[in-house]
């Protein structure tokens, strides 16, 4: 293969591992607009969503996008179940004491699934894999397809459910001043929970669909994704959603360059010195607006 | 006057202290196993000591304590194995190179704040990490082999008790006073003259030095270091000790990062059971008691010593 036909490769691996973050990026964007808080036990969700999908399909011998739906749904409520619990208590504590809580749940997370799933990885069943589509001599292969396709699907419903519905219109109002749509009848809590849910099971639809993508799923795979997620959402512009959706495909693509054409093991350090110029030179991300603030 | 002879006392109760374990580690009567975790003790007490003074005392909320650790053990390792520097020297380089480093991310990263500024740190420790990692010199993934075995717990000890006291020093002086003002509110703080820039660098690249020597100290103990033992878990370890103990309590960091290495080595056969067991404290400790189990209290703010301190004076 020469140099541009290798560069495609990747820009179609890094679309399809872009999509996956902006699928989980969006969960933290929204769930930062709302409460101001980065939720780190976010990677854990979609950790927690890719094992449901596991064993939905190995036990359950369901199709993967059944199991998708499952996994989504069981981790949508896990999602709210956190919050309530966890984040409900601490709603007018400072910030920093609840990312210390938020800490603690991803690991609370992330040790009670190792103690019940075992820390060994397993192998998710393969796919889709007679699948795939030549353009030329690139290769776009099943899992790809579905992680766009499913990718594609979940964003048109998200934007409609924002955009178009009551509730999307009171998460809107909430991001915006919380205590102003509180005023106006919105009932905040409610929203929130509603934001954790959504937030929880795209984190879940992009889980499942990792675990089919790499073939491997443990209970420590959600770390890094979840922080790459969250630098996904600030290169976008935290709390704004197209801004997610960007930011997890540029990061994707970097990614999949880096590896492709640098080495492997700077993939992760590419992702954090993005983070760290994006925070030097543009804090609100390519999306944001600049706020000054104010004693 | 009362704060020296205060300072007197925590030295003679420390070297008592000292010689007591120190004689039941020589007559044998604590096993190696406990030896080596009373020496970690030591080396965690160090590490949560300096992450306390950048994220209790100054309020700057860093989780990338283990990078500046790594390389204060890669440079000490190197000069201890390769170019044979006495062990006293390569702990200082540690240290110095961990700070200078600590002052070069700081001056930037600094600027950031809260859960931004978290995130950027524990960015920057992965990045440490991965470059050290890629250095085929200091052995890459594999780690560094054959590092000589200078670490023992009189080392720590007397390395503990010089930051400990050092760090006592420094949040009491107006510098400290500074980084306390910024914790409260920056921009007050900044309002009353007080060079925020300044304080926030100088408080992290001590933070940073110390971790470093914490590093070095750390890498000697054992034949073989790896970059995935300073991964941003072991980061995350130091701030359970710190918050534990309380953000802005020296007690609570020393507390802390005893219960915390203790529970670890009493459960090493559990290690689930363990992060479950921490990861509930925390959630709870944010809970009921947010401040950690210290507060901004001292050992040396509690009434009993308060009187049998004044029991002595009165004496005289």
């Amino acid at each position: 293969m020469d140099f541009s036909q290798q560069f495609f490769q990747q820009m179609i691996n890094g679309i399809s591992l872009g999509s996956i973050y902006a699928l989980i990026a969006l969960g933290y964007t929204m769930i930062y607009g709302i409460i101001k808080l980065i939720n780190f036990a976010h990677g854990d969700i979609y950790m927690v969503g890719a094992y449901i999908g596991f064993f939905a399909i190995t036990q359950a011998q369901i199709h993967i996008f059944p199991a998708i739906l499952i996994s989504m749904v069981v981790t949508g409520i896990l999602g709210i179940l956190v919050e309530r619990l966890a984040y409900k208590p601490l709603r007018h504590a400072p910030r920093i004491s609840v990312l210390i809580t938020a800490i603690g749940v991803s690991f609370f997370l992330e040790y009670t699934s190792m103690y019940f799933v075992s820390p060994t990885p397993r192998t998710f069943p393969a796919m889709l894999g007679g699948v795939s589509i030549h353009v030329g001599e690139l290769v776009i292969n099943g899992q790809q397809l579905t992680i766009l396709g499913v990718t594609i699907l979940l964003m048109a419903i998200l934007t409609y459910v924002v955009q178009k519905t009551k509730i999307g219109k009171a998460m809107r109002a909430a991001s915006f001043d919380t205590e102003t749509a509180e005023l106006m009848g919105v009932n905040a809590d409610r929203v929130i929970s509603f934001t954790f849910c959504i937030g929880s099971a795209l984190a879940a639809a992009a889980g499942v669909m990792v675990g089919m993508y790499y073939n491997s799923i443990d209970p420590l795979m959600g770390i890094m994704p979840g922080l790459k997620a969250f630098v996904a959402a600030v290169l976008g512009g935290i709390g704004i959603l197209p801004g997610a959706v960007v930011g997890g495909l540029i990061l994707g693509i970097i990614e999949a360059l880096v590896s492709g054409f640098i080495s492997s093991t700077f993939r992760d350090a590419a992702a954090f010195a993005i983070l760290i110029l994006v925070l030097l030179i543009k804090p609100s991300g390519i999306f944001g607006k600049n706020t000054r603030e104010k004693v | 006057m009362g704060k020296r002879r205060n300072d007197i006392i925590m030295l003679g109760f420390s070297l008592v202290l000292f010689a007591l374990l120190q004689g039941a580690i020589s007559a044998k009567l604590i096993g190696s196993f406990w030896t080596l975790n009373l020496t970690l003790i030591g080396i965690n007490i160090i590490l949560a000591v300096s992450l306390n003074l950048i994220n209790g005392y100054t309020g700057q909320f860093s989780l990338g304590h283990a990078g500046f650790m790594a390389v204060g053990a890669y440079v000490g390792v190197v000069l201890t194995t390769n170019f044979h520097v006495p062990f006293i020297i390569a702990l200082l380089a540690g240290g110095a190179a961990a700070g200078v480093l600590g002052c070069l991310i700081g001056l930037p990263t600094l600027r950031l704040r809260g859960d931004y500024l978290a995130i950027a740190t524990l960015g920057l420790g992965e990045i440490i990490r991965i470059v050290i990692m890629n250095i085929e010199y200091v052995g890459g993934a594999a780690g560094f082999k054959g590092i000589p075995h200078h670490t023992n717990f009189a080392w720590v000890f007397f390395v503990m008790l010089f930051t400990l006291f050092f760090i006592k020093n420094f949040v009491n002086s107006a510098h400290g006073r500074a980084c306390i003002a910024i914790r409260e509110n920056e921009i007050a703080a900044e309002a009353m003259g007080v060079n925020t820039t300044k304080y926030k660098v100088t408080a992290f690249t001590l933070g940073a030095a110390f971790a470093g020597v914490a590093g070095g100290l750390f890498a000697h103990c054992f034949y073989l270091i790896s970059p995935n033992s300073f991964t941003f878990m072991q980061s995350f370890n130091y701030l359970i000790m710190v918050v534990l103990g309380g953000l802005g309590s020296i007690t609570g960091s020393i507390a802390g990062a005893f219960f915390v290495t203790f529970i670890s080595a009493a459960l090493a056969n559990w290690p689930e059971f363990r992060m479950i067991i921490f990861a509930l404290m925390l959630i709870l400790l944010m809970f009921y008691r947010p401040q950690g189990l210290f507060g901004y209290i001292e050992l040396t703010n509690f009434k009993i010593f308060d009187k049998i301190f004044r029991r002595k004076e009165a004496r005289q």
